[in-house]
């Protein structure tokens, strides 16, 4: 998904202000964060299982408990999709009128503008997978997973030459928001001392539970506007 | 520094600093609890789909 956002930006950019800033901005972005993932990935592997699980899941249920509701009040039209041709159009227009500047040989506006986008975005991704990786002791399975859908994204992106914009971007970020909300509940509580009933058989009926949760309050929000209407 | 600060309070945190200090509380509770004998692990659930509902109001305003 924030690899969709991304790709709008530097389908935009690079169809605009030519690829080779663009793509170099993108390329520069994701070796910072091949570092950052680098460098935090053998930190996190020495702290504690109990303390790693508490921090974690408390970050991860912050993080979980964000997407889930934007994808809920989006859910039930009290926030507006995200719309990727729109987003894509928009940058199109504001690369279109931004003056040129060139740094190191490079349209200085495409390549900044894409080193943010794939940055910020990919800040996640690595958030996830550092955090993901450490609690279940094998970070590079972690890597392999992200990078696998980046790539696919990528692919289907060179493949159409156009924003993604039949992905549905709200039932994906619904469900990272479940499954965030749910390994964060289960390894939070974990590091806070809790034995589970059943021990880690308790990680599908947490899943359960945020999702029927979920759901209810996107029905619930619906109705809630229906009479606001 | 403060654009930096601001950068990770908003990647973090988010749009609601109340769910942050919910989750917080709740964290307190069940850490509390399971110092007890009385069993700790439905605070956690409990407390997300109550704060999240929380937020959820709020923005349905």
């Amino acid at each position: 998904m924030e690899t969709v956002e991304a790709l709008t930006i530097v389908l935009a950019i690079g169809l605009t202000r030519g690829w080779r800033s663009a793509l170099t901005g993108a390329a520069v972005a994701t070796l910072a964060l091949a570092a950052i993932v680098a460098v935090l990935g053998p930190a996190l592997t020495v702290i504690p299982i109990e303390t790693l699980r508490l921090v974690v899941g408390g970050l991860l249920l912050v993080f979980g408990l964000q997407w889930l509701r934007k994808a809920i009040l989006r859910a039930s039209g009290w926030k507006a999709v995200r719309d990727e041709s729109s987003v894509f159009e928009r940058e199109r227009a504001e690369a279109a009128s931004a003056p040129h500047e060139e740094r190191a040989g490079l349209d200085w506006y495409g390549f900044t503008i894409c080193f943010k986008a794939v940055l910020l975005e990919g800040l996640e991704v690595a958030f996830i997978v550092l955090t993901f990786g450490s609690t279940q002791g094998s970070i590079p399975l972690a890597i392999v997973g992200a990078a696998a859908a980046v790539i696919l994204v990528v692919l289907a992106g060179i493949l159409v030459r156009e924003p993604l914009s039949r992905v549905p971007e709200n039932t994906l970020a619904f469900a990272v928001g479940v499954m965030l909300t749910t390994f964060g509940t289960f390894w939070g509580a974990e590091g806070a001392g809790v034995d589970w009933p059943g021990g880690d058989a308790a990680l599908p009926a947490v899943l359960g539970f945020v999702l029927l949760v979920s759901l209810g309050y996107v029905t619930m929000l619906r109705r809630r506007r229906l009479v606001f209407a | 520094m403060k654009r930096f600060g601001k950068f990770w309070w908003d990647f973090i945190v988010g749009d609601d600093w109340r769910v942050a200090v919910g989750v917080l509380l709740a964290f307190g509770v069940t850490a509390l609890l399971a110092t007890t004998s009385v069993p700790a692990w439905w605070v956690l659930p409990l407390a997300v789909a109550a704060v999240l509902w929380l937020s959820l109001l709020r923005a349905a305003r």
